[in-house]
């Protein structure tokens, strides 16, 4: 029996400490460096406003082109109301909705608020803050217009899976006639609706809607259905929500690099 | 195993103390517990844990083991890198009374704290209700809870913002659940939520969902749900629009 002088931390502790012995800073880590690099890459996108679309492809950043020079547009070119010196791309019209989506996500602001703002940095490890507010008073509680998010989300979703299925249909370039087809970005495009789907469907704010918010769910037998696809969703909403991510990234690189010439779109079909 | 292993176990009273260590001889199957009481039989007769059940069940004997909250009993020691000394804390949560033990009484004030189970009037003559399984199922996980207040232990916002007075914690989180998603229940527990329990204090870290020995969906299952309904009653304009016209 020896004894050895280390106090007991009742009292706060300093930052990062912990009596943990494993790897606790990774996971923080690797969250840091994925939404790091995917805000930067998305930020890029946006204000780029150049190759975002390839044949019958567009990039899903820019999606819906309210207003573009592209033949995917809505309302055609930029308003000329718009004062030149304000900064415009298509996608900065769409990105800010599925941002706001992905930014007051229940699983992201857990994963966030961990590796961005250390609060706390892991489980059972120090924190630097002395004072405490949560999500109870500004700014965080702006976190609870999410199921809005998810309503708006859910209609640019809906524009992406037209995207995905004008991205069968090719025109042929001697003769214009447009025929059915199947090409790489046609697979890349339709992966990220359903990978997005997958996500939004199984958001804690769609469980809510589909059944959590009633007691006595056995009444309403649609509901009740509702409710149990959304929840099996919604047990793996991390694994959604990262690879709905990784896809909508890789969608638009993909479709930048054949539009830039790098890669080549090959038709499967 | 039969192997000697060091524990390192926190040694105090309510207001200082140290590790100590202790070596013993491990054998195959000991969980920590075993090994604490072992020490505790030949070398720290004085040694202060609680304990009753020694199968997961009655939540008695949780401690930081390695800096994880555990229950000592459910916490097998071939899952622990016996090469190093095992560090056992007492959980830090909650005030140290001695040795492993420490005052959770917190815990039993909290509960009190919310609002019981109201039911609606009796749907049968005889003074009986009904109930569809699908509709009581979902409460039913929250039974489980065996009250170790590891998930309290575990949550930074008791842990290290010690804010015992605003937020009463994840496991009175799943408790309110259980009472505010029951099919029977007409309590109105909206406003309690969000003032007196603190609901918005939890930051969704899932730190009390991984400790939990009984596998409670505490975040998922119980605090977003909650955050929902209070969304539902205190914040969301279109659903206050709705319920005028309902």
């Amino acid at each position: 029996m020896s004894e050895s002088a280390v106090p007991l931390v009742v009292a706060r502790r300093r930052f990062g400490e912990t009596t943990r012995r494993d790897l606790w800073w990774v996971q923080p880590l690797l969250v840091f460096a994925g939404l790091s690099t995917f805000v930067v890459y998305a930020t890029w996108a946006a204000f780029q406003g150049d190759h975002y679309t390839y044949g019958p492809y567009i990039s899903p950043f820019y999606s819906p082109e309210i207003f573009g020079t592209s033949p995917h547009n809505w309302f055609g070119p930029k308003p000329a109301a718009l004062p030149p010196w304000l900064p415009f791309t298509p996608a900065l019209l769409i990105l800010p909705i599925p941002a706001l989506f992905r930014f007051t996500c229940y699983y992201y602001r857990g994963a966030y608020y961990k590796a961005f703002w250390g609060d706390p940095p892991s489980c059972t490890v120090g924190e630097h803050r002395t004072t405490y507010w949560g999500e109870n008073s500004f700014p965080l509680i702006l976190q609870n217009i999410h199921r809005y998010m998810l309503f708006i989300s859910m209609a640019v979703l809906a524009i992406l899976v037209v995207d995905a299925w004008e991205a069968l249909w090719f025109a042929d370039p001697a003769t214009g006639r447009v025929q059915f087809g199947v090409g790489v970005g046609t697979i890349v495009l339709a992966a990220n609706v359903t990978l997005l789907s997958g996500y939004l469907f199984g958001c804690h704010s769609m469980r809510h809607v589909a059944g959590g918010c009633v007691d006595q769910i056995s009444r309403a037998p649609l509901g009740a259905r509702a409710y149990r696809c959304v929840s099996c969703l919604n047990r793996r909403h991390m694994w959604w929500a990262w690879t709905s991510l990784f896809a909508v990234g890789f969608a638009d690189l993909y479709v930048r690099l054949c539009s830039m010439g790098v890669w080549t779109d090959v038709r499967i079909w | 195993m039969g192997q000697t292993a060091t524990f390192r176990i926190w040694r105090g009273n309510g207001h200082e103390g140290t590790f100590t260590d202790y070596a013993t001889e491990v054998t195959e199957g000991m969980v920590v517990l075993d090994a604490v009481h072992q020490i505790q039989a030949h070398q720290a007769h004085d040694l202060a844990v609680r304990w009753n059940c020694k199968a997961g069940k009655c939540g008695s004997c949780s401690a930081e083991v390695n800096g994880h909250p555990r229950l000592m009993c459910m916490t097998r020691l071939n899952q622990l890198n016996l090469a190093k000394p095992v560090t056992i804390e007492p959980m830090k949560a909650f005030p140290p009374i001695k040795d492993l033990v420490t005052d959770v009484s917190f815990n039993f004030r909290a509960k009190k704290s919310i609002k019981p189970f109201k039911p609606r009037p009796p749907d049968a003559p005889d003074g009986t209700w009904r109930m569809a399984q699908a509709d009581v199922e979902r409460v039913q996980e929250f039974r489980k809870c065996i009250e170790c207040f590891l998930c309290q232990d575990v949550c930074h916002v008791l842990r290290d913002h010690r804010l015992f007075d605003e937020f009463v914690g994840p496991r009175h989180m799943i408790y309110a659940a259980a009472l505010e998603m029951h099919p029977l229940d007409v309590e109105q527990r909206a406003r309690d939520l969000k003032d007196a329990y603190g609901v918005g204090f939890c930051n969704i870290t899932k730190c009390c969902t991984k400790v939990c020995p009984e596998g409670i969906g505490i975040t998922d299952n119980a605090i977003i749900p909650l955050k929902e309904r209070v969304i539902d009653q205190l914040y969301d304009p279109v659903v206050k629009l709705l319920r005028m016209f309902r």
